[in-house]
């Protein structure tokens, strides 16, 4: 069967990929686009780590169809950072200890900035909210929450889209 | 193996691809059709999808809101009008879930999902069923039935805005807080009239193949006032109808055994523990 391609703005830069019928958009981000910052879990939108950010909402990639996200915005966490300078929640990860393993990290980096982006001052309880589709099974999630209550206390990150 | 992707312009279109082609699912957020797709399930050939607008929609008048099947649990929790559903809404997956996740497909979501199916059923709620050649109207509970072999496309979903604020109830019990899978989940539409049930609608969540009404319960209710006296007849019939399935996350036994005790604090709004 054909391939069928698909266009999409993947971190602010417009990307054409071909996929399989069926495929997924992690498999069109991770293989078509060559950005591995999404993982692939559980293949079964439970675990969070493939968590993408489509038209500035949470997603998960892998139970995403990848034509569905024709003409659409992505954002991964490859494109948190700009330049050499790391996103605040990406500073505030790395100062809270919220990484360890760091498989879960760039999903839940994503599910962290889906909340900031619309709520800059959360309280814990909506962090806990937020991140409450992404299972990390060995940092443990006080500093992942942590983290995020810092990133946010912090400020100025949340202005950089 | 390749799967063909359909992406039809009409509901109606969309239900003439499915209806002629036994491998074919209709895909509207994906947390269903993918998780299958994503685990090389052959039953799927053809993924169809339907771009049209009016499909996720959320339209009211009156007191009646129509929403669109293809409307997602995020929006729900965006609507205003919806603010009862809320709590229901709140408790499918994470955020990323409810970006996703429809109230269509939640209709077709296999025991212990669906607990926002049984709260539609609990407000009554009647589905709109796109064939290839029309659309009728029907109980969501025949809809809920039969959707093992349904042929119709969930076009929409529509409902009446609870009697009173407090009038509409929802419990889901699960091991995990804040996320977990249901144990299983009650919602109740319960209408007082002098301070009487007249009415009343409860509908339980994975305690059967599918989201059933307890109609056992609904009649023990009727005429009585919601306190420990009055809702004692129909806690004895709580688990009248039940069909409860033994998974990873209770056994058949342990939900009879506990749905009584939920039914209990829900009927008298004991708050949550």
């Amino acid at each position: 069967m054909s391939k069928t391609p698909v266009q999409f703005r993947h971190n602010g830069v417009d990307v054409a990929v071909f996929v399989d019928g069926g495929a997924n958009l992690l498999t069109a981000i991770r293989e078509g686009v060559g950005d591995t910052a999404p993982k692939f879990g559980c293949g079964q939108g439970t675990c969070g780590v493939c968590t993408v950010l489509i038209d500035g909402e949470p997603h998960l990639s892998c139970i995403t169809l990848a034509e569905a996200v024709a003409g659409r915005s992505v954002e991964t966490a490859d494109g948190l950072k700009n330049g050499p300078d790391l996103h605040p929640l990406q500073r505030a990860f790395m100062e809270h200890f919220a990484a360890q393993c760091g498989f879960c990290t760039p999903g839940m980096l994503m599910a962290a900035k889906a909340l900031l982006d619309k709520n800059p001052a959360p309280s814990r309880a909506e962090v806990v909210e937020a991140i409450g589709g992404n299972i990390c099974r060995c940092t443990g999630y006080e500093p992942i929450i942590n983290a995020v209550l810092a990133a946010a206390s912090a400020g100025p990150g949340r202005q950089r889209a | 193996m390749p799967i063909a992707v359909k992406t039809c312009s009409s509901l109606g279109e969309a239900a003439a691809a499915l209806s002629t082609d036994r491998g074919a699912r209709f895909l509207a957020g994906g947390t269903l059709v993918m998780r299958a797709v994503n685990e090389g399930d052959l039953a799927v050939s053809t993924i169809v999808r339907a771009t049209d607008s009016a499909f996720s929609e959320i339209r009211s008048a009156g007191a009646r809101i129509a929403i669109g099947a293809g409307a997602t649990m995020a929006q729900i929790l965006a609507h205003r009008e919806l603010d009862f559903l809320h709590p229901v809404a709140r408790l499918i997956g994470g955020p990323a879930v409810r970006s996703a996740a429809t109230v269509g497909g939640n209709l077709f979501a296999p025991s212990p999902y669906g607990d926002f199916a049984a709260a539609l059923l609990a407000l009554d709620a009647t589905v709109s069923l796109q064939g290839g050649y029309g659309a009728r109207e029907a109980p969501l509970e025949e809809c809920l039935a039969s959707r093992e072999r349904s042929g119709g496309l969930v076009a929409s979903v529509s409902l009446n805005r609870p009697a009173s604020p407090g009038a509409f109830r929802f419990r889901k019990v699960s091991r995990v807080r804040p996320k977990g899978i249901s144990v299983l989940s009650i919602a109740a539409h319960l209408p007082l009239s002098g301070g009487r049930a007249t009415g009343a609608r409860v509908a339980y969540g994975a305690m059967a193949p599918t989201p059933i009404r307890a109609k056992a319960v609904e009649r023990a209710l009727e005429g009585r006032t919601l306190d420990t006296a009055g809702i004692a007849s129909a806690l004895a019939v709580a688990a009248e109808g039940t069909n409860p399935a033994t998974d990873a996350i209770a056994s058949a036994w342990y939900r009879r055994e506990v749905l009584a005790v939920h039914l209990r604090r829900l009927l008298l709004n004991e708050p949550e523990r």
